[in-house]
């Protein structure tokens, strides 16, 4: 593993992604992906009798999905990475509370997908370990009564708002495999031009997505032409078409081969998501059902992967404070390279 | 379009770039289920004194039966509906009070009936009660010295 | 039949068109300014004490009954003509009394129907 330009390594030993599961909640069931993901639920309980024992489960059980779907067991992961939304990640830590395999909690967000994904190769580029776990969940419910309002609350959602998806989703990181494979990482650096409008989320991240995919191309020498697809995790509909303008002024034109997780995953005229969705399970949902299927019958053979997230509490909203946002890149390609 | 590099340019263009309310729409909605629900308070109004109240107790009835609707309306998970499509017209009457007591009674039910329901009632509507109420004690100290 | 033959059509329409035209001002507000529910609440009811307080929001009353009672400004005149009818009687502690005496059975009732409500309903998502 090297280290090339400002910020990206590139890895000696890049890791298979062996294999991936997902599981979603309602909603993201009646949109456009349905059918691409391992189990959809029909109730946001699903049988619980909170919100966050809910999410749990859900993490919970795309784990075991996962295992039983790439003949795994538990003792055969050498490490995990996990992360969520809700405070101290209770999701996740709740949800590997009976797993046994040693467990990173993370949180960058509704960047830690992507984050989960950077740390886990660098471990598995160390040779020193089979399999690597990475996974992190979200929930519509949890979400809003942690960050929002009562669901009950009869109030409007404003045209720049983002619908958290409920799923998670988990990707296993191997040694042995054919592919595809990650190949560099780019970690973003935090950024923050000012939008205090925690309602739109999209154009809080939009510039911390810019800088970490500029630094990308910069340090690697590639061109925005170079990837298939460039996926950014949860921009949403606004959030995308300023990411698209912006690297417009930089002189990048990604408007051909990119698009967003959140925009992907609902149907913005039937669903009334507005500007798409967010939340740590859009991208690991979105990756794991139907990305990852995607490279694995050779449509996308070199994709960009760069989750975004905003690195806030209501607190610091009720303080005044702008949002700051990250994006951590990864690429992933079916050449080692 | 420029470079954007300062805080300012970057949220006067995100400003111009975010899709905006339907304010015509939203307000039509508004004024229609507002006038509504002022309309059913005004006729429970005119059937207590029909039935021999004094005007006191015809508006504590209306206000109770109002609050007592919109928690039924909560309970059943349709007062989020409404609200959606009314927006103000469903808030700002004594209705939008009794729904922000009761949707964070009913949300915050996991965590317990004291610390969960108990105290979370108030997370929404509590503000209304301190300043309302801090107001109309400072309204009443002044009229003092006046009148 | 006689309750329908005693109804004040005017005094309806008026209720109706007064209540309806203070919502659109609330929903300007929620629109332009991007204030929170609660924030709107707050807003509605200092606004009412003020009015309130001032004489003016009787004539409000007077002209639209419901129309002018129902919304939180309402709420807000409400405490403020208590506090200030219970002052003239009984001074500054009347100014304590007086508003949260007049609207208790609005307060009361919110808080004894959530508690209610909190033991027989479950929380769902919004299917929107």
């Amino acid at each position: 593993m090297k280290k090339i330009g400002n910020h990206t390594l590139k890895l000696d030993n890049p890791p298979t992604i062996f294999n991936t599961a997902s599981i979603v909640g309602p909603k993201e069931s009646e949109g456009p992906l349905a059918k691409c993901f391992d189990r959809c639920l029909d109730d946001e309980f699903w049988g619980e009798k909170s919100w966050e024992k809910a999410e749990s489960k859900i993490f919970k059980e795309t784990v075991n999905t996962l295992l039983a779907k790439s003949g795994l067991s538990a003792k055969d992961i050498d490490y995990s990475f996990a992360g969520d939304l809700l405070n101290q990640c209770i999701s996740s830590n709740f949800g590997m509370r009976d797993s046994n395999i040693p467990f990173f909690g993370l949180f960058g967000a509704c960047s830690t997908f992507v984050e989960a994904l950077c740390i886990g190769s660098v471990f598995m580029d160390s040779l020193a370990c089979n399999n690597v776990l990475c996974a992190t969940s979200s929930h519509f419910c949890s979400a809003e009564k942690q960050f929002r309002f009562p669901l009950e609350l009869g109030n409007q959602r404003t045209p720049t708002s983002q619908w958290t998806v409920t799923g998670s989703g988990a990707a296993i990181l191997s040694k042995i495999g054919l592919g595809p494979y990650i190949t560099h990482i780019t970690p973003g650096v935090i950024t923050d031009l000012g939008i205090k409008d925690a309602n739109n989320m999209g154009a809080a991240m939009a510039p911390a997505a810019l800088s970490t995919l500029i630094t990308h191309f910069e340090d690697t020498g590639r061109t925005p032409d170079y990837y298939d697809a460039i996926i950014t995790g949860d921009l949403g509909h606004l959030g995308k078409s300023i990411l698209i303008d912006l690297a417009k002024t930089k002189g990048f034109d990604i408007s051909e081969n990119y698009d967003d997780c959140g925009v992907l995953i609902f149907d913005k005229e039937k669903q009334d998501t507005h500007a798409g969705g967010s939340g740590c399970g859009c991208i690991a949902t979105v990756f794991s059902g139907y990305l990852y299927k995607l490279m694995k019958k050779g449509h996308i053979k070199k994709l960009l992967l760069m989750a975004t997230g905003a690195l806030m509490n209501s607190t610091t909203s009720q303080q005044g404070e702008s949002i700051p946002g990250i994006a951590h890149a990864v690429s992933i390609e079916m050449e080692k390279g | 379009m420029n470079p954007i590099e300062t805080a300012k340019e970057y949220n006067e263009y995100v400003e111009a770039k975010s899709p905006k309310s339907p304010i015509f729409k939203n307000c039509l909605h508004a004024f229609l289920v507002g006038g509504l629900i002022c309309s059913i308070g005004q006729l429970i109004f005119e059937f207590c004194t029909f039935k021999g109240l004094d005007t006191v107790s015809a508006n504590n009835i209306v206000a109770i039966s109002l609050i007592g609707i919109s928690a039924l309306l909560t309970s059943l998970n349709l007062f989020n509906k409404i609200g959606k499509f009314a927006g103000a017209g469903s808030l700002v009457p004594i209705t939008g009070f009794a729904n922000s007591i009761v949707s964070p009674a009913i949300e915050y039910k996991s965590e317990g009936y004291v610390l969960g329901v108990g105290s979370k009632m108030f997370t929404v509507a509590g503000p209304v009660l301190v300043y309302g109420i801090s107001a109309s004690i400072l309204v009443g100290i002044i009229s003092c010295f006046f009148i | 039949m006689d309750f329908f033959q005693s109804i004040d059509f005017g005094l309806l329409v008026r209720c109706f068109i007064v209540g309806g035209l203070i919502c659109i001002i609330g929903q300007i507000l929620i629109d332009k300014t991007k204030l929170t529910s609660a924030r709107i609440l707050v807003v509605f009811v200092t606004v009412g004490v003020i009015l309130g307080g001032l004489g003016i929001y009787k004539y409000v009353i007077d002209f639209a009954g419901c129309g002018a009672t129902v919304p939180l400004l309402g709420f807000g005149a409400n405490l403020a003509k208590g506090a200030i009818e219970s002052a003239s009687e009984q001074g500054v502690l009347g100014a304590f009394i007086g508003g949260v005496k007049a609207s208790a059975g609005g307060i009361a009732a919110a808080v004894f129907f959530g508690y209610i409500a909190s033991l027989i309903a479950k929380p769902k998502i919004k299917k929107q």
